[in-house]
């Protein structure tokens, strides 16, 4: 077995006095297709945010291909945060750069690629996520979810090994959302991509899912983890069955 | 071979009616910055085919692809045929997705406007920017009627946070800058009075323009910097996020819900702002006169004897329309951003700016009025 890609131990989290989730420990393999899920509420969106340092947890660490990111600041910092690409849920595109120069921002900060060829990676970004033609568009010129498929495409422009996802589906339709499952998979099968996917979306789930952990705001923890169709026809946990057989 | 510090690694040879190029290492973004020029000069000019032998090749990402991708057009541009072999099944699968044309730009449908479409593009944008300001008074008017007729639909606890942050908390650059304008008044308009032994006009000159003109016109323009421009992008940020659009589907008229008891509460927050101005001020110049020679009690005695309650009433009135054309014009710019975060800044600043050249305007008509009047 391979040394985990990310590992989370005894992580805490919350907001001020309150607490979210405690003490959640999980792992995720290279080229796993990773989804955290759970009900609304449950903490899924600040787990994803205290993965990706953006917020600092209670206690606990996050390892990133061996590299804590909790309370690694400066060169350090960056050198994790270059490891792996996020799409927020709300897509997050700079609204005054066309979205190829979106793609382009961080292939110019990062790479020393010449300009043609940056140019020549964000429109093949753009094809992959089917944005063929749109390069010169603003992100207020588009709709939502082509919004956030931009979003994925700026995600990854530096091809990291990692990529988070936070709810790539919300709002798409389902030919989009099928288009991007797809592209899940081939990124995952061909280039070893990690992918750690927020989503609540079950086709989706269990159509990219390698293994999922699901949150339970009551426990404030996880009351499950493994293959979806596993979970969703063995497990003893009422909620889980409820979850995955949408019963109100 | 080129170049040994990069990841990946390029060569070539002449082949049967064309160029044969081996690809090697790994075709990331690191590698493929060393070898990319070198390959688009070798696929502009293969002869009559491009083989490209990929073989070697451990890992191909993106940047990787595009290389690839960029071989096949620049070859098929060039009239050659392109080949490409050996390439691991897994990157393959991939680089099938794509075409030379994927690597073309959009064909656009810009083309650049003549002179006259210009400047009547910018005509039309204007006419219908002076068309939306003069709904927008409009609509304000018939708010404003509507609060008057029924001030409990006002909504006067939005009106007490505005009027904390528009005023109260606006009070400590108000006194500075107002205390600093006096004090320097003094001191430069001290230097030539001096040479007619006429400094104790100084007081004069001061109470009569801080309290007519400068108290009222600084007080706003800081009014339109501060306030104004934070009305701005609140509510473009709001627009943006289309929360005024629910409010409109809610049946609630946003010029009513967010115009009239922001104007309300700075239209009552403004003038007391200028007072402290002019008060300020005075005591900056009080100041000079005193390190002058001159008693306090002269000083005061020359300002009450330069300035009547109508020269005060004049500047108070003058700082509440003021506010009425600062506040407004803010809250307009903010209800007119279009598109995201960009259109938030463009609003802010045209804020900011239309409330300076409004208030210089007005400040011109009250000139005119003043001196009809012969107040």
């Amino acid at each position: 077995m391979q040394a985990p890609v990310i590992e989370v131990s005894g992580l805490t989290m919350g907001y001020g006095e309150n607490v979210v989730l405690r003490d959640i420990s999980f792992s995720v393999q290279p080229g796993e297709v990773f989804v955290i899920l759970g009900g609304s509420g449950c903490g899924k969106s600040t787990l994803l945010k205290n993965m990706i340092g953006l917020f600092p947890p209670m206690s606990g660490t996050v390892s990133i291909q061996g590299r804590n990111i909790v309370g690694a600041h400066g060169r350090k910092l960056r050198e994790i945060l270059r490891s792996f690409g996020v799409m927020y849920q709300s897509g997050a595109l700079f609204g005054s750069l066309t979205l190829l120069e979106n793609i382009c921002l961080p292939l110019e900060e990062f790479t020393r690629l010449p300009r043609d060829a940056r140019e020549a990676v964000a429109r093949l970004k753009l094809k992959l996520v089917g944005l063929a033609g749109s390069e010169d568009k603003l992100p207020s010129e588009l709709s939502g979810g082509m919004q956030k498929r931009a979003a994925i495409a700026r995600a990854m422009a530096l091809d990291p090994a990692i990529l988070f996802l936070d709810e790539p589906q919300a709002g798409l339709d389902p030919v989009t959302s099928a288009g991007i499952d797809e592209l899940v998979l081939t990124l995952a099968a061909s280039l070893g991509i990690t992918f750690v996917i927020v989503s609540h979306e079950l086709a989706s789930i269990f159509a990219v899912a390698d293994r999922v952990i699901m949150l339970d705001p009551q426990t404030k923890g996880i009351i499950a983890q493994g293959p979806p169709a596993e979970l969703r026809d063995h497990s003893d946990n009422p909620k889980v069955r409820q979850f995955f057989n949408r019963e109100a | 071979m080129t170049p040994p510090t990069s990841s990946a690694s390029l060569s070539h040879k002449p082949a049967s009616a064309g160029l044969a190029v081996t690809l090697s290492g790994r075709l990331d973004a690191d590698g493929v910055s060393g070898i990319w020029d070198e390959a688009v000069r070798l696929a502009a000019n293969p002869g009559q085919r491009l083989t490209v032998d990929a073989q070697a090749v451990d890992y191909c990402d993106g940047a990787g692809l595009a290389l690839l991708v960029e071989l096949r057009r620049g070859a098929e541009a060039a009239r050659a045929e392109f080949q490409l072999d050996g390439l691991n099944q897994r990157f393959r699968d991939l680089y099938d997705q794509f075409s030379p044309q994927d690597l073309l730009p959009p064909p656009s449908h810009k083309e650049k406007p003549s002179l006259p479409e210009e400047v009547g593009r910018k005509a039309a944008i204007l006419i219908d920017d002076i068309y939306a300001l003069i709904a927008f008074i409009g609509e304000f008017a018939v708010a404003l009627v509507r609060a008057a007729a029924n001030p409990r639909r006002v909504r006067w606890r939005d009106a007490v946070n505005v009027a904390e942050t528009a005023g109260v908390n606006a009070f400590p650059i108000i006194v500075l800058i107002g205390f600093l304008m006096g004090l320097i008044m003094a001191f430069q308009s001290a230097i030539p009075l001096k040479q007619f032994g006429a400094e104790i006009f100084v007081a004069n000159l001061l109470a009569l323009s801080l309290l007519r003109e400068l108290g009222p016109l600084v007080t706003a323009i800081i009014l339109a910097g501060r306030s104004g421009s934070a009305f701005a992008a609140e509510i473009g940020t709001m627009t943006v996020n289309e929360e005024i659009n629910a409010l409109r589907t809610m049946g609630l008229d946003p010029v009513r819900f967010l115009v009239v008891s922001r104007v309300l509460a700075t239209m009552a927050m403004t003038p007391m702002l200028t007072l402290f101005f002019s008060l300020a001020g005075l005591v900056g110049g009080a100041l000079v006169m005193l390190s002058l020679g001159y008693p306090l009690v002269a000083f005061v005695n020359q300002v009450q004897m330069s300035v009547t309650l109508g020269d005060m009433l004049g500047g108070l009135v003058k700082a509440s329309v003021f506010s009425l054309l600062v506040c407004a014009i803010g809250c307009q710019r903010g209800l007119r951003t279009r598109g995201g975060a960009s259109s938030v800044g463009q609003s802010t600043t045209s804020a900011v700016v239309s409330g300076i050249v409004l208030i210089a305007v007005a400040d011109g008509v009250f000139a005119v009025v003043f001196y009809v009047m012969d107040w």
